[in-house]
């Protein structure tokens, strides 16, 4: 498959790993976080950490964006979906992860009427073809996702479609990483930065991480070829002492970022003054609400929201597996009561999740002895 | 279909029975009929103990039934899958061929099969009639008898259109003994076709996705392979099974867990269409969770492992017909999925339940 | 309707495939896209400033078209990669213009 296959060519990640070991000093550790959820599935389906040096950590971060969705929201779209007459759609991520009475799919089998769809536009053709009910889309994601909500709310608002609403849980990246940053447990040497949400806000936005923290952080790909690649540039920086955002991405990202995308965006949501990510706690500016000019298709104007802030399970550790602070191996309730069949937090329910992509895909593995790369 | 493999006294390699695992779930979610971990657990954990009563076999496709000295497999299934009719197939095709393929992979031809209707009111009888006309035209090519059945009708509303449900009855091919106790580290592990078609077939089938291409339901009966299968290789053959619900992995990792010992393949040598990769890639799915009605697993002993390919390859519709993988000590219990440059990952059975109603 | 949860496979949030135009819709707001011949329909009005016309290839999220992949820039990528190695320190140079 074009755009794929050739960057998951064997003889090239062969080449990308030598470069890999040859820039890797053997003296040193690096921790290098990858921001994006996605970046965090993809290094678990292709087995990329079998192929590092073992002095090279990678430490997955909050990028994604049903893992830190507290339970507190899920119980509130729920509220609003269990109102007479009221779909509650949203993509496949969102089904299982659980709310305090149960996930979207236990909610389903109770009678509330759940439907999965592929793309914000299906919300609308639902709601089209079911004039008595109204559509309720539980939005998610980072700045990838955010402007085909926009758009999707534009066209609700051109086409005067009243059965529909969005319950909008957009969050940005940007405070995230500043999270991680400001946090002081942690120690990052490079950043492995968002693939896709940066085609929408471009490489500007992480500037600072290189020019005022000093990191490295390199725009990555999602294919082995692209990781490895990233990897190596930011090795190279951390060689010669710089600290520069680089675009590893270049065939799909724009250094500016997609304009008529962030266009679209302002128009439609402006940043709520603070939010709470699960195991972040309340980030000011951190995520998105729908502008009053679109109050008739914003969930949380059109019916009554609980509100209420619910905590984590005691003994879940989510927020430090967030963080990075500590792996989901650690964490007390990993592997025992909670399980990719039977998760307490969403990080286990979403494929993305650390927790769910260290227990499907890492789990079980032998400890390799050692790694392909021989260091003296 | 589960049944308790009946009593054989097999050695154990010290490895454990099969858990007293007891069903906690307050209630029934799609999930259970997914054929997944937990179809898993409601099996071995309600059915089991209190039907099959206490034992610590694996369960398989097939049931063995003594009668007077005569050995029987014996089989049963159910069929929800919606739409009734998709590209390469209907429901009535996939409920013979269903049963058919049960019990081939335990080692036995089908006899003969009843067959229970559970139709909905409303349904037109030309969709009933085309549907028995498939079943007709897919016991003829399978060459099973229909002998019999029942009829139940349900008010508007219920049983979507229709549901089948069907029993099988077959003979045991002489010198094939299925038992995953028998595996051994070093035993091949044999793929028949192209994975992932039927179910995403049927995903396309019904149409909310608005995407749309030329790939057909492998819905189909396995005998002849495994018939070619078990005349070029019966003492060889350890293990084998229908990749339904749950696909490829969900089979292997069933496998992994009888046996006590690791299953690894590769990655590059599962064959999978473009369109299938393209519609996955689209839909965010992985082909090795993907029911497959047309396809079968074997795990034979490496002695007898290329005459068994070659024999499938000389049958029709087996040309695909190759080795993935082999059994190994470790990761034992598990399935580890190797690519070609030197990456794995561990691959866990289905869990939830991507594909609702499939089959 | 009805639709995959990718529950144990990829998150919706995050992924986005390359796919190609077969064809644009008259308005130019949408497309028929194919990603190894299976083909839907995607919306294009977050990349409306690009010229589209069938052949191209476009980064394809949750039925949304998010940018346009620069054959050249994959291209030149992968030449880079393969040099890799034979030039020694250096690696990523900038893909030299032609």
């Amino acid at each position: 498959m074009k755009y794929l296959d050739e960057f998951r060519n064997p003889q090239l990640i062969a080449k990308a790993v030598d470069e890999i070991c040859g820039l890797a000093d053997p003296r040193r550790q690096y921790r290098l976080m990858e921001v994006c959820g996605g970046h965090t599935h993809a290094i678990y389906r292709f087995g990329l950490k079998d192929l590092l040096p073992p002095n090279i950590e990678l430490i997955h971060g909050p990028g994604c964006p049903v893992c830190v969705l507290p339970m507190g929201r899920i119980d509130d779209g729920l509220a609003i979906a269990a109102q007479p007459d009221v779909i509650f759609a949203a993509f496949g991520d969102m089904m299982r992860v659980p709310g305090t009475h149960g996930s979207p799919l236990e909610h389903k089998a109770r009678g509330m009427d759940v439907r999965v769809i592929y793309s914000p536009s299906d919300a609308i053709k639902l709601a089209q073809s079911n004039p008595g009910k109204h559509v309720m889309f539980f939005a998610i994601g980072f700045e990838t996702t955010a402007p085909s909500t926009a758009l999707t709310l534009l066209r609700a608002r051109a086409e005067g479609l009243h059965n529909f609403s969005v319950f909008c849980n957009h969050v940005t990246i940007i405070p995230a990483i500043r999270a991680i940053l400001d946090s002081p447990d942690m120690r990052i040497d490079g950043f492995i930065g968002p693939g896709h949400v940066s085609t929408v806000i471009g490489c500007r936005p992480y500037e600072w991480v290189a020019r005022n923290e000093g990191k490295p952080i390199v725009v990555s790909g999602f294919e082995p070829l692209d990781l490895l690649q990233s990897i190596a540039m930011i090795l190279s920086q951390l060689q010669k002492g710089e600290s520069k955002v680089e675009n590893q991405y270049k065939r799909v990202v724009p250094w500016e970022g997609n304009g008529a995308a962030l266009r679209w965006m302002a128009d439609v949501f402006q940043l709520r003054p603070y939010f709470e990510w699960r195991g972040l706690g309340f980030i000011s500016q951190s995520a998105l609400r729908i502008r009053e000019s679109f109050a008739e298709w914003d969930a949380e104007q059109r019916f009554h929201v609980p509100g209420v802030s619910v905590t984590d399970p005691k003994a879940a550790q989510c927020g430090e597996v967030l963080k990075g602070v500590l792996k989901p191996s650690q964490c007390k309730l990993f592997g025992r009561e909670c399980t990719p069949d039977n998760p307490v937090g969403s990080l286990m329910v979403s494929s993305e999740g650390s927790c769910a992509a260290y227990y499907n895909y890492e789990l079980r593995k032998n400890p390799k002895e050692s790694s392909l790369c021989t260091l003296a | 279909m589960h049944a308790s493999l009946s009593g054989r006294a097999s050695e154990s390699r010290g490895e454990r029975a099969v858990p007293g695992i007891r069903f906690r779930d307050p209630q029934i979610e799609m999930a259970h009929g997914a054929g997944g971990s937990a179809s898993r657990r409601l099996v071995e954990g309600l059915f089991a103990p209190m039907l099959f009563g206490p034992r610590s076999e694996p369960l398989s496709d097939a049931a063995r039934v003594t009668i007077d000295g005569t050995r029987l497999a014996l089989t049963t299934d159910a069929f929800v899958v919606t739409p009734l009719t998709f590209p390469g197939g209907s429901i009535g095709e996939l409920a013979v061929n269903g049963t058919v393929n049960d019990l081939a992979v335990s080692g036995a031809r089908a006899e003969a099969m009843v067959v229970t209707f559970v139709l909905e009111a409303g349904l037109p009888t030309s969709v009933l009639q085309a549907e028995i006309q498939a079943m007709a035209d897919a016991s003829r090519r399978a060459g099973v008898r229909i002998a019999g059945g029942d009829t139940k009708v349900v008010e508007h509303g219920k049983a979507d259109g229709m549901y089948i449900t069907t029993t099988g009855v077959g003979s045991f091919l002489p010198g094939v003994e299925i038992d995953p106790k028998s595996v051994r580290p070093g035993d091949k592990i044999l793929l028949s076709g192209w994975i992932g078609d039927h179910g995403v077939t049927i995903l396309l089938a019904r149409g909310d996705l608005a995407l749309e291409s030329d790939i057909r339901s492998d819905t189909r009966s396995v005998f002849p392979l495994v018939e070619a299968a078990t005349l070029a290789a019966a003492p060889g053959i350890r293990w084998m099974r229908d990749p339904t619900r749950g696909g490829v992995a969900t089979a292997l990792n069933e496998l992994a867990r009888d046996c006590g010992l690791g299953v690894v393949v590769s990655e590059d040598l599962i064959p999978v269409r473009d369109a299938v990769r393209g519609a996955c890639e689209l839909l965010g799915l992985d082909p090795l969770h993907i029911a497959n009605e047309g396809q079968f697993l074997a795990v034979v002993a490496p002695e007898f492992a290329d005459a068994a390919v070659r024999a499938l390859r000389k049958v029709p519709g087996g040309e695909g017909s190759r080795i993935i993988g082999d059994v190994r000590e470790q990761p034992a219990g598990s399935v580890l999925v190797a690519n070609s440059y030197g990456g794995s990952r561990i691959v866990d059975m289905l869990v939830g339940d991507p594909l609702p109603r499939i089959c | 309707m009805y639709a995959p949860m990718e529950s144990d496979n990829r998150c919706r949030t995050c992924s986005a495939i390359p796919g190609k135009i077969v064809e644009v819709s008259e308005s130019a707001h949408s497309a028929l896209a194919e990603v190894a011949g299976v083909t839907r329909q995607v919306d294009l009005m977050l990349i409306q400033d690009e010229n589209l016309a069938p052949g191209d290839w476009i980064l394809i999220h949750v039925g949304f078209a998010l940018s346009k992949i620069t054959e050249d820039d994959a291209l030149g990528h992968l030449h880079a990669l393969e040099m890799v190695g034979e030039r020694g320190a250096e690696p990523y140079e900038e893909p030299r213009a032609t």
